[in-house]
């Protein structure tokens, strides 16, 4: 079973935007929403250098990390190309607009 | 799940289980609790289930469990009772008499009985054997020390915990898929595992060379041991094993050894019993042995030739036995293998014969970066065989082409690509095949080159297959990838394969000049429209033509064009400079480098105030604030806004400082005000976007304090005037400016400056500087647009001073006042804490 916790809605993060979740005791998650309303998750930290990847441009299902540049699939958490490494992804579930994230247990099995 | 009902003391009669008198029905008598024995009674019960009764011998005191899932339990994934294929209540459901832990020792065909270890003896009417395979031990010294044990059943699992329990090192003698397994499992449970193989290749009867070696280095990247090519000499040990010996003289010291270097049937009770066997129990089509009423399957019989370890020809030959013990003889035809396994969760498949030979023909795509490899063997148009490594997904559909010996002349080209691409509907172009190849997959397998060698080559200029062959030898060789670099070549250079300017970026066809020619002469207006109207390719653009769009619309559309926040890079979005740890640096601007105690008091109170850990003095003379969080920064802009301050800018593509020197008003050799006229110009700069970052200096002498010639634009001050320098650079190249021209009067200066920037934002490309774009269009011609034409200067500088009467409106002071806080905050205060 799953816990889903509420983060805010859809109107909450900029189109091609990312907003942060800072759960206590947790890595920082950056949620995503793409410019088809899509909303993914990840541990806001690119599997390179930990750059900040809620800072990135986010641009189709992917955003840049704005470090170095590393192009990272928002569904898998996997760096694009010629990079390699993952970033630890959260489910999200949708309930109308609003965001609900699986609970940090789900993301520590999934790290 | 361990019991012991079976080993109770046996009864005296001939027939030692209790028999009710009125159950008149054959006896079938199954010697083997594993998977094959059960298998066979399972498909019995499915076709005519009151038909035979059954008593089922088993060797371990277990009810039938998964062998192959040995490996999951000693590697903590899965533990016994998940194993279980049939519990206790499957037995007696189907009215099956089990005898666990008491292994048959003989069977007397004449009297139609067997007698068991415990001395039980009985009677059958149909017999079958199901006795598997014996883990074979090579003949070494030191075979049989206390602490060499094979992998074939849960006592070896149990074993080997005991080890793993008291840590230090162990020997796993065989790579095949066994001996990895357990060396996987080993590893896991804290043992440094050593792997000897005899052969080159790990698990060289399933994988090829290639193959084995992409394993062996996953595998050593994982900590262990692997030595290929490695005779075993000797078990060595003093009353426990300590350690293994190799032919070449070398020692591994080790407290525990697995040997798991094969299988062999497991024959001896057929061969005593007079039975005929081979290397395996010969049985005919229908499972039937050399006497009429014993019948064998699984891994202990040879069928026409062939004996099989896997499991799958084992269920086959089960449903062909079950046919024949209920009249309905099918007949087994033997089984073609294929292999997917997850080798220490690497996935490994392998199907038919990769051998190679005459007539073979090899289709290999390497992608070493994912760890992908895949071999496909063709044969007459048919699939013979195949090998994949890392991405086994499309194993099934080549195993399917196989067996069906489908023609797969039709669809050679797209066959290595998978089924998606292969048989998929859209996916049929050969070009969205090789353009969905990641960059390091390898194209030409003679030459060793990668598609993105090969791209890269193409968009160096190599326009045509010969240039290609010529530059990167991809395709020059044995020509086989001809095809893949053909379309490589379409891809890269669209429809118009001779043209060769580098486009934008890969979303579109168009250069940086087309794209911002078209802006302006559609008069486009947002970025969607752009893509639109350009036909780009991904849906909203990448990281690299969202950034440019936007600036190039910005510049076109000033006081019109609405920024697309979500398009800068971070920094510009953020109005600060991200570090390393993500926190941000802050650069408040200080007019020509000038400051006074109000502004340094309110620098020295943020860095208090907010724990900034250090402050620099930047080489554009102002004051760098380091370890800024994202959530202090409008705080921090609030207090700076309070003592004057506003933004530098110095996280944008945009001006940056205007560097100066004393001057004349202090300076002895100074010969203007230059740090008066560089204030000026900063006042009149400051604010507007670029195509990448601008930086200004003015010195008040040829002494050239300020640097002035290695700056975008540079003012050195003589007696008679101002010489203005163009297009220098401080950087990686390190270029000295162009001397534009030399003009009387400050307010001169002002005006060509204003000019200069105004054509460098118009006409350059974003991301290209000052000098690598005045290299490119040569410094007459700017100098024909500055210098020599008055009223083209006049507008440009008009153009410039409209554009900045938008733009000089402090960021700092808008998000201080609240713009954009969510920027700055996180989403939602979560008040749980994490469990």
């Amino acid at each position: 079973m799953t816990d889903w916790i509420d983060i805010g809605t859809l109107a909450d993060i900029p189109q091609r935007g990312a907003r942060t979740v800072q759960i206590a005791g947790e890595k920082e998650i950056a949620v995503f929403r793409t410019g088809d309303d899509h909303v993914f998750a990840l541990v806001n930290e690119c599997p390179h250098k930990k750059g900040p990847l809620s800072q990135g441009i986010v641009h189709g299902h992917s955003v840049a990390c704005p470090l170095h540049n590393w192009n990272i699939a928002l569904k898998t958490g996997e760096a694009q190309g010629a990079d390699e490494g993952c970033t630890p992804t959260i489910a999200v579930r949708m309930d109308g607009e609003r965001i609900l994230i699986a609970r940090p247990v789900a993301m520590q099995a999934a790290a | 799940m361990e019991f012991q009902d079976g080993l109770a003391p046996a009864a005296e009669s001939h027939e030692d289980i209790l028999v009710p008198a009125d159950d008149l029905r054959e006896h079938l008598v199954v010697v083997g609790n594993g998977m094959a024995g059960c298998r066979a009674v399972e498909e019995l019960l499915a076709r005519d289930a009151g038909r035979y009764r059954v008593t089922i011998f088993g060797a371990e005191p277990y009810v039938n469990y998964n062998r192959i899932m040995l490996s999951p339990v000693l590697a903590g994934e899965k533990t016994f009772e998940q194993i279980v294929i049939n519990d206790r209540a499957w037995y007696d459901d189907n009215g099956i008499e089990l005898i666990a832990g008491d292994p048959v020792t003989g069977i007397d065909r004449g009297a139609k009985t067997v007698k068991s270890q415990s001395g039980r003896t009985v009677g059958y009417d149909k017999l079958l054997i199901a006795t598997g395979s014996d883990p074979f031990i090579i003949p070494v010294p030191g075979k049989d020390l206390p602490g060499v044990i094979s992998f074939r059943d849960m006592k070896d699992v149990d074993t080997m915990l005991a080890a793993a329990d008291q840590g230090g090192a162990a020997v796993v003698i065989g790579g095949g898929l066994l001996g990895l397994e357990a060396a996987h499992g080993l590893t896991l449970r804290g043992m440094k595992v050593t792997v000897i193989h005899l052969m080159d290749t790990l698990m060289e009867r399933q994988l090829d060379e290639a193959a084995g070696w992409l394993l062996k280095s996953a595998l050593e990247g994982r900590g262990q041991t692997i030595l290929t090519g490695a005779n075993t000499e000797a078990i060595y040990g003093d009353g426990k094993v300590e350690g293994v010996r190799l032919k070449d003289g070398r020692e591994i010291p080790a407290s525990l050894v697995v040997m798991a270097v094969g299988i062999r049937p497991a024959t001896a009770l057929a061969r005593e019993a007079g039975l005929e066997v081979n290397r395996g129990i010969k049985v005919d089509d229908h499972m039937v042995t050399s006497d009429p009423d014993v019948l064998s399957v699984g891994e202990c019989v040879e069928h026409d030739g062939n004996v099989y370890g896997l499991v799958a020809p084992l269920w086959d030959m089960c449903r062909s036995l079950a046919d024949g013990l209920t009249d309905q003889h099918s007949g087994y035809k033997g089984s073609v293998t294929s292999t997917k396994l997850k080798v220490a969760g690497l996935d490994v498949f392998s199907a038919g014969d990769f051998s190679g030979g005459e007539g073979c023909e090899d289709i290999v795509l390497r992608d070493a970066s994912r760890g992908v490899y895949k071999r496909v063997i063709v044969k007459d148009d048919r699939i013979v065989g195949a090998v994949l490594y890392g991405d086994t997904v499309d194993g099934g559909w080549y195993f399917d082409l196989l067996r069906r010996e489908e023609n797969v002349a039709d669809i050679r080209d797209l066959l290595i690509f998978g089924q998606a691409f292969a048989s998929g509907g859209g996916a049929l172009d050969p070009k969205a095949a090789v353009a969905a190849l990641s960059d390091d997959a390898e194209i030409c397998g003679c030459n060793g080159v990668s598609k993105g060698q090969v791209v890269s080559c193409i968009e160096a200029g190599n326009c045509s297959l010969d240039a290609v062959r010529a530059n990167c030898k991809a395709s020059a060789s044995c020509g086989s990838c001809t095809g893949l670099v053909e379309n490589l070549l379409a891809v890269v250079l669209g429809d118009d394969v001779k043209s060769g300017p580098k486009t934008m970026c890969k979303c579109t066809s168009f250069t940086h000049d087309d794209v911002r020619r078209e802006i302006v002469a559609q008069n486009m207006r947002s970025i969607p429209e752009v893509m639109q109207l350009l036909h780009w390719s991904t849906p909203d653009g990448c990281s690299s033509c969202r950034p440019a769009l936007n600036y190039y619309l910005l510049c076109a559309l000033p006081g019109d064009y609405v920024d697309d926040q979500q398009s800068r890079f971070v920094n510009e979005r953020m109005h600060a400079n991200i570090q390393k740890d993500g926190t941000y640096s802050v650069v408040p601007r200080m007019w020509g480098g000038l400051t006074n105690p109000r502004e340094l008091r309110a620098i020295a109170d943020v860095v208090e105030k907010f724990n900034a850990p250090m402050v620099k003095v930047t080489g554009g003379q102002r004051l760098d604030i380091f370890g800024i969080k994202k959530e202090d920064l409008p705080a921090v802009w609030a207090d700076l806004n309070a003592a004057g301050m506003v933004s530098g800018h110095a996280y944008g593509k945009s001006l940056r400082t205007v560097k100066t020197c004393v001057g004349s008003e202090w300076c002895r050799f100074g010969t203007q005000d230059s740090t008066g006229l560089g204030v000026k110009i900063e006042r009149m700069t400051w604010g507007s976007w670029m195509p990448h970052k601008f930086k200004i200096a003015v010195s008040g002498c040829p002494r050239n304090c300020a640097e002035a010639t290695i700056k975008d634009f540079g003012v050195v001050c003589v007696d008679s005037g101002y010489e203005l320098h163009v297009g220098g650079n401080g950087g990686i190249h390190v270029r000295a400016t162009d001397l534009l021209c030399k003009v009387a009067t400050e307010q001169e200066a002002m005006d060509y400056c204003a000019a200069f920037t105004q054509l460098y934002r118009e006409e350059a490309r974003y991301l290209e500087r000052t000098a690598p774009w005045i290299e490119r269009v040569g410094v007459d011609y700017i100098k024909s647009r500055i210098v020599e034409d008055d009223a083209g200067r006049e507008a440009l500088r008009a153009r410039f001073l409209y554009s900045q009467s938008f733009s000089q409106e402090d960021p700092w002071a808008e998000r201080a006042a609240g713009a954009q806080a969510e920027l700055h905050q996180p989403l939602a205060p979560i008040a749980i804490a994490a469990e």
